[in-house]
């Protein structure tokens, strides 16, 4: 069996500075899917409006972060906003602020679609029951809608949980920036690190990634 | 003369270009049974539909109790506590089970305890048969039980008058029976409803006045036995015919 460097894991603090890497890419996206998941819902309420007005704005600002690359967005934030309007913004924040621009925009599109799939005559027969529109929402159209809305959701916290190995890009130490110093400060004792470091990696990031495909599975299931 | 529950005066609604609707006038007492027939399209769901303002009207004005049924806000909200509406493809909540369906708009909107509602809920249910499926979801139930417990719902409410929009129109044919009973039910202990239908002998049966609904307007209004065995206008003769079948020859008669 051909040496994968697994050894170097084992060197000084190695794998607890790893889990610590991971442990800042779960709390960038943490943070980000909280603030994602909240504006979301409203606005995905305002796209699924009749309201020209809040259709064309949500619209454009849906495709603006559609067609933006993230790592675009991460550097206007960063960088731009430095140069731009003399603010300091720790790479931390600036990643938090693009994952939830972004995150929202999606999470809204998720939320206008689930909104519009209820059948208009779930609302009538609320309405004809005597219930105001506030009611309508919260009792009818929401629960149902977050049901739908679970597997789709899991699968955008699972790309956003992804996507934060992106930051290392504005100098955030996470999981990803990590194993690369371990890899470089062992290129001479162990050569061959990168392909083990990165099977770390790779599970770890599996490992945050795989209970929340469970927690959905078993919400589905429940739901159904 | 008993009370009037609902009025309805020279209602008018159109879609754009399209009259459905054209100078509907008629009243139902406390305790009256009207069934209203008509052929496909000739507006009575929207007639119904526009009853509890879920449709708005151009013209005229309905009365409940004699008080016109406001267009839309609070009011019509509290209006609609007042109508009961139980609709062709039942409409329960698909994420509550049958107890939560019903319990949900007394509770929430007449404010009454859960205890209260519950009890009678249970007595409802169980007198439509479904006692044992208060814990089941719609999914689980078929289509003549869902519109059973529809019904249920909506008499929990309370209502002055319930409007039938062609219950059974999506069931098959074994379940249409089960809830038709139902409703036979209700017309006993006088209730009072305003039901579209397209079942001729449940109509016959249920009535105790019969308005045939052509074109827009109400061609014809009479009781069920002046109706059914003899209709006054052409239209409704007609319309008559298509539910009665007869074959041109038979086969024996061929062979004599």
């Amino acid at each position: 069996m051909p040496d994968l460097g697994f050894e170097v894991l084992l060197k000084g603090k190695n794998m607890a500075r790893l889990l610590g890497g991971l442990g800042t890419a779960m709390q960038i996206s943490m943070i980000s899917v909280a603030i994602s998941i909240f504006l979301g819902i409203i606005v995905g309420i305002l796209m699924a409006w009749k309201n020209p007005i809040s259709r064309a704005v949500t619209r454009c600002y849906l495709e603006i972060v559609r067609i933006m690359p993230q790592m675009v967005l991460l550097f206007l934030v960063y960088f731009g906003s430095t140069r731009a309007f003399g603010w300091n913004l720790s790479g931390e924040l600036s990643a938090v602020i693009v994952f939830s621009f972004w995150g929202t925009a999606e999470m809204g599109d998720l939320v206008r679609g689930a909104l519009d799939s209820i059948p208009a005559h779930q609302y009538e027969s609320a309405w004809a029951l005597g219930l105001s529109s506030g009611q309508v929402y919260r009792y009818i159209v929401l629960p149902q809608t977050v049901r739908r809305l679970i597997p789709l959701a899991i699968n955008l916290i699972t790309r956003m949980i992804k996507t934060t190995s992106l930051v290392l890009m504005i100098g955030v130490v996470e999981v990803l920036k990590v194993s690369q110093q371990i890899i470089e400060a062992n290129r001479m004792s162990s050569p061959n690190a990168a392909f083990g470091v990165y099977l770390v990696v790779f599970l770890l990031y599996f490992a945050a990634c795989w209970p929340i495909s469970l927690l959905a599975g078993y919400l589905e299931k429940r739901w159904r | 003369m008993p009370e009037e529950v609902l009025a309805i005066r020279h209602l008018k609604k159109n879609f754009g270009e399209l009259t459905v609707l054209e100078d509907i006038s008629f009243s139902v007492g406390e305790g009256e049974v009207i069934v209203i027939v008509g052929p496909s399209g000739c507006g009575k769901s929207t007639l119904l539909r526009c009853i509890n303002g879920l449709e708005g009207i151009q013209g005229g004005e309905i009365l409940l109790r004699g008080t016109p049924v406001p267009k839309k806000g609070k009011d019509l909200t509290k209006v609609r506590q007042k109508i009961g509406m139980v609709f062709q493809n039942y409409e329960l909540f698909p994420h509550l089970n049958v107890l939560e369906n019903i319990l949900l708009a007394p509770m929430k909107v007449q404010k009454r305890t859960r205890e209260d509602v519950k009890e009678e809920a249970l007595a409802m249910l169980s007198r439509v048969g479904l006692e044992s499926k208060a814990e089941s979801f719609p999914r689980q139930l078929s289509g003549g039980q869902k519109q059973r417990v529809a019904i249920v719902r909506t008499l929990c409410m309370h209502p002055d008058i319930l409007l039938f929009d062609e219950v059974t129109a999506a069931l098959d044919p074994e379940m249409v029976r089960e809830v038709l009973d139902v409703i036979l039910g209700l017309a006993e202990d006088g209730k009072t409803m305003l039901i579209v239908t397209h079942e001729m002998q449940f109509a016959r049966a249920v009535a105790d006045r019969v308005i045939f609904l052509d074109n827009a307007r109400i061609c014809e209004e009479g009781t069920p036995e002046l109706f059914f065995d003899k209709p006054k206008t052409e239209r409704a003769r007609e319309f008559l015919k298509t539910f009665s079948f007869q074959r041109k020859s038979r086969k024996r008669q061929e062979v004599s």
